[in-house]
């Protein structure tokens, strides 16, 4: 039975890390290899907004929600656009953009134990005799709350339906008049915000560590590659595949082999079905 | 000319999600003969060719080479067993000389087995074998042509390297994908008296055309397409005087019966 | 239009004209226009340990010379086979790894560990890889890019292979001349035998699997089979490098999978030139002792490489030695159209 609510908690969190990279590369087929490193950020902000400058939970998100959006619409303006369309300078350029945002961060001092966000409310429940405590379930709703949202918003919103037009093929969109460059800056703002919305999520579970940026950009991809680069509801899908065997690998084998496990999905996906789960790109599979 | 099917397929089929390319083509190809395949766009022409070929996984069904089933074998296997073909959207190595672009395929380990085209078994320096290859095909020996990039050629040559590169190989059969468009008339006067002697030297040829007085000129056999199913096979003066052929191409003033194919 | 417009026109100069083929033995003019650049990165490479003052630098030349083998590798991958691999880290924890296994638990001399990790490990790396070489060149660039991540979790994960301490014990070389004039050695060997390669029939394969692969594939060849001896090619450079790594450190660490080895040979490649297989090695004796002198200020050189790195990509400058290349061998007026 825990390991149905453990389980469940960990597919949840990975697939809200994966959300954010998914939707930018399945709407404008950019990589945004700075994924970890907004998440990284906006935890960062969020603190120094708390901390700091003293301001209430609700407002440090929300601001750093804006700052980071706004953080993935520069990046898309003035660096991505100008190697759009080259897959191996996106790759590279945003690559190396999160390095530096994480090497930043690390050389501001930024390690060690001191660092924590405070979870959203205190205390625990009995769920099926198991303890979880409230801020897991809150991530958990929040995180159900923002797929079925994300949903809406693609299906009944013209943006949204924009967004989905872009990404099924760009050349159609464009001649229908919908400008690929701006839905590319929305794509990039809302994926960052996702980004820094996993960050607040997901840090106050532990302490803010630069390493998590790197973990999550691996498990981000890992959820991509296995649901298939492009598709949604397979990253959703692949997320949970990998939260249950994650958790458990954690029960049977230890708690160390949670990236062996990411890991391997992976090389079993490219060996045995490269274009994912629900994968769009079935030419990958043509090749005899 | 011997009967000798060289190349046959049965029941091919191919769907791409919900859209039926191919559906249940039958045929053969006789060793030595030219088959010409016609039909509108969108019959499925290419994705019949990529099919044989191995580019693409078929949905269903069989296609035999000299009597060996090569269904869904890898494409660069299908090519070392003899059976080539050109792409429709031609694509030489751009950043590569003319003469280069051949060095390509004469690496390939047929080419070491056959000694290449004309090669005696054994071959030679792969430059000099290139530029024979291109002399052969039309290229001017004594001119910079063959040694020019590969980026600047008009199409006309670039048809003909893409030929070139097949014959490298000493192919048993070359698939050729619209091989005539987008050459202008002098162009094609050139290209005809290529494709007749190409089959004199003992090559099967399969060739999918829109350019129809040219194709007929040297076709023995022509099939017809329309939707992913083989319409009609005859010979061209056969397939100029069918109905079902002439309703694919110029439509009918019936609506139903044009449904009926779809 | 009767206004007149100008445009650029490059020319080959009269004299690399005139040192095509067999002609370039016509005088020493044109043998010294062919020669004298080799000939300056061949002596200056070798003399460069005698001119660094001190010890501290040498052992900079050699670091430079370790991060030239990673960058070579990746130019010749990149720019003559069409895989980018992001993550250079790789083969150096790779070779490395196995070099000090071989010393510390088998008591094997650094004059066999290296080769012997150079091949074994460069078979382990493209078994490895071997999974997305079919597929297209993206997923090649994320997997590089990840195995050294999840590989140095794993070791510290599950504590093996020394966990977070490494290997300790590893020997060194014979003298500090040994290590650098080994190290020195193998990139000038390197450097010329790849720029040989690329122009033999084999390398034109190379070129046309990056150029388009289909057509290679319609020509009968197996187009993972050459990626796969491409990636060998590379990988055991990079494994070499890593194996000479840790007989100069003598130790062996999850550091080996460190970012650096990543970034700077692709920062390297991007400034000195890519496609060159030289130009790296410029931009590594460039980047290197830059790195060296800005080893107190920490991660922030990571920060400074990345920037260069997006700086350049960004705007898409082509890199010095192919800026010289051009300058030495064409020269340019303005033409009236």
């Amino acid at each position: 039975m825990d390991i149905l609510i453990y389980g469940t908690i960990n597919s949840v969190a990975l697939a809200i890390m994966a959300l954010g990279f998914a939707l930018v590369y399945g709407i404008s087929r950019v990589p945004n290899f700075a994924h970890g490193s907004i998440y990284v950020l906006a935890g960062f902000i969020t603190w120094s907004f708390l901390r700091t400058l003293g301001l209430p939970y609700f407002w440090s998100v929300i601001i750093t929600l804006l700052i980071v959006g706004f953080a993935g619409a520069l990046l898309y303006q003035f660096i991505l656009i100008r190697v759009r369309g080259m897959a191996i300078s996106e790759i590279i350029a945003s690559y190396a953009v999160g390095i530096a945002i994480l090497e930043g961060l690390r050389w501001g001092g930024f390690r060690g134990m001191s660092y924590t966000l405070p979870v959203f409310a205190e205390g625990s429940v009995m769920i099926g005799g198991v303890p979880v405590d409230f801020h897991r379930i809150i991530m958990v709703l929040v995180g159900a709350g923002i797929f079925v949202g994300l949903y809406l918003f693609t299906h009944y919103t013209r943006i949204g339906l924009a967004l989905r037009g872009m990404a099924q093929d760009e050349r159609a969109a464009l001649m229908l008049g919908i400008d690929s460059d701006l839905m590319a800056v929305v794509s990039m703002v809302i994926g960052a915000m996702l980004a820094g919305m996993a960050g607040i999520l997901l840090l106050p579970l532990g302490n803010i560590v630069v390493e998590a940026g790197y973990n999550v950009l691996i498990l981000a991809i890992a959820v991509c590659i296995v649901g298939g680069l492009g598709s949604w509801g397979g990253a959703v899908l692949a997320a949970f595949l990998i939260g249950f065997a994650q958790i458990l690998t954690v029960v049977y084998l230890g708690s160390h082999y949670q990236m062996v496990v990411a890991l391997l999905a992976i090389i079993f996906t490219l060996i045995l079905k490269p274009s994912g789960l629900f994968g769009l790109q079935k030419q990958l599979e043509e090749r005899v | 000319m011997t009967s000798e099917t060289i190349l046959e397929a049965r029941e091919l089929s191919k769907n791409f999600g919900g859209i039926t390319a191919l559906s249940r083509v039958n045929f053969h190809v006789n060793r030595g003969e030219i088959l010409g395949i016609i039909g509108p766009n969108g019959s499925g022409k290419t994705t019949l060719i990529n099919c044989l070929t191995g580019f693409i996984r078929m949905s269903s069904g069989e296609v035999f080479f000299k009597g060996k089933n090569i269904s869904n074998k890898a494409a660069h296997k299908i090519a070392d067993m003899g059976l080539t073909r050109t792409f429709q959207i031609m694509r030489p190595y751009y950043s590569l000389p003319a003469y280069k672009n051949l060095v390509i395929p004469l690496f390939a380990p047929r080419a070491k087995r056959t000694g290449g085209w004309r090669g005696g078994g054994k071959l030679g320096d792969r430059t000099t074998v290139s530029i024979d290859i291109l002399e052969e095909i039309g290229f001017e020996r004594d001119s910079f042509v063959p040694f020019k990039m590969a980026s600047t050629l008009p199409t006309g040559y670039l048809k003909r390297l893409e030929l070139a590169r097949c014959l490298a190989l000493k192919p048993e059969i070359i698939l050729c994908d619209e091989v005539f468009s987008g050459l202008s008339m002098s162009e094609i006067a050139s290209m005809v008296p290529l494709i007749e002697r190409l089959q004199m030297d003992g090559i099967t040829l399969v060739m999918i055309e829109h350019r129809l007085r040219e194709l007929f000129q040297v076709a023995n056999r022509v099939m017809v397409m329309n939707f992913g199913v083989k319409l009609f096979e005859g010979t061209a003066q056969e397939v100029m005087a069918n109905d079902q052929v002439k309703k694919a191409y110029f439509g009918s003033e019936e609506v139903e019966e044009v449904m009926h194919y779809a | 239009m009767s206004s007149t417009h100008r445009r650029k026109e490059r020319i080959d100069r009269g004299i690399k004209v005139r040192t095509e083929g067999l002609y370039a033995l016509m005088s020493w003019r044109e043998l010294s226009y062919l020669t004298l650049p080799r000939l300056v990165l061949i002596v200056g490479m070798l003399v460069l340990p005698f001119v660094m003052p001190g010890m501290y630098w040498q052992k900079v030349i050699t670091i430079v010379c370790i991060y030239a083998m990673i960058a070579i590798g990746f130019d010749f991958l990149a720019h003559y086979v069409g895989l980018v691999s992001l993550g250079g880290a790789f083969f150096i924890g790779a070779g490395g790894y196995l070099a000090a296994i071989l010393n510390s638990s088998y008591g094997l001399p650094p004059l066999l560990t290296i080769p012997i990790a150079t091949v074994l490990g460069a078979a382990i790396c493209t078994l490895l890889l071997l999974p997305c070489l079919p597929l297209r060149g993206v997923y090649f660039a994320i997997v590089t890019l990840m195995y050294p991540l999840v590989l140095a979790r794993i070791i510290e994960a599950l504590d093996i292979l020394g966990g977070t301490d490494g290997i300790m014990g590893v020997d060194s070389f014979a003298s500090s001349w040994v290590e650098q004039y080994v190290a020195i050695g193998m990139v000038l060997v390197f450097v010329f035998a790849l720029r040989r390669l690329v122009n033999t029939d084999l390398g034109l394969v190379f070129r046309a699997v990056k150029d388009n692969d289909q057509a290679v594939r319609a020509s009968g060849m197996n187009i993972s089979y050459y990626k796969a001896v491409a990636v060998f090619l590379a990988s055991a450079m990079g494994c070499l490098a890593g194996a000479c790594l840790v007989h100069i450190y003598m130790w062996a660490g999850i550091s080996l999978f460190a970012l650096d080895f990543s970034i700077i040979p692709i920062a390297a490649t991007v400034i000195g030139g890519g496609g060159t297989i030289v130009g790296p090695v410029l931009g590594c004796l460039i980047l290197v002792p830059i790195s060296e002198l800005l080893r107190e200020f920490g991660t922030l050189r990571i920060v400074f490489y990345s920037l260069i790195l997006v700086g350049f990509i960004v705007f898409r400058s082509e890199g010095i030695m192919v800026f010289g290349e051009r300058k030495y061998h064409q020269f340019q007026r303005w033409v009236r159209v």
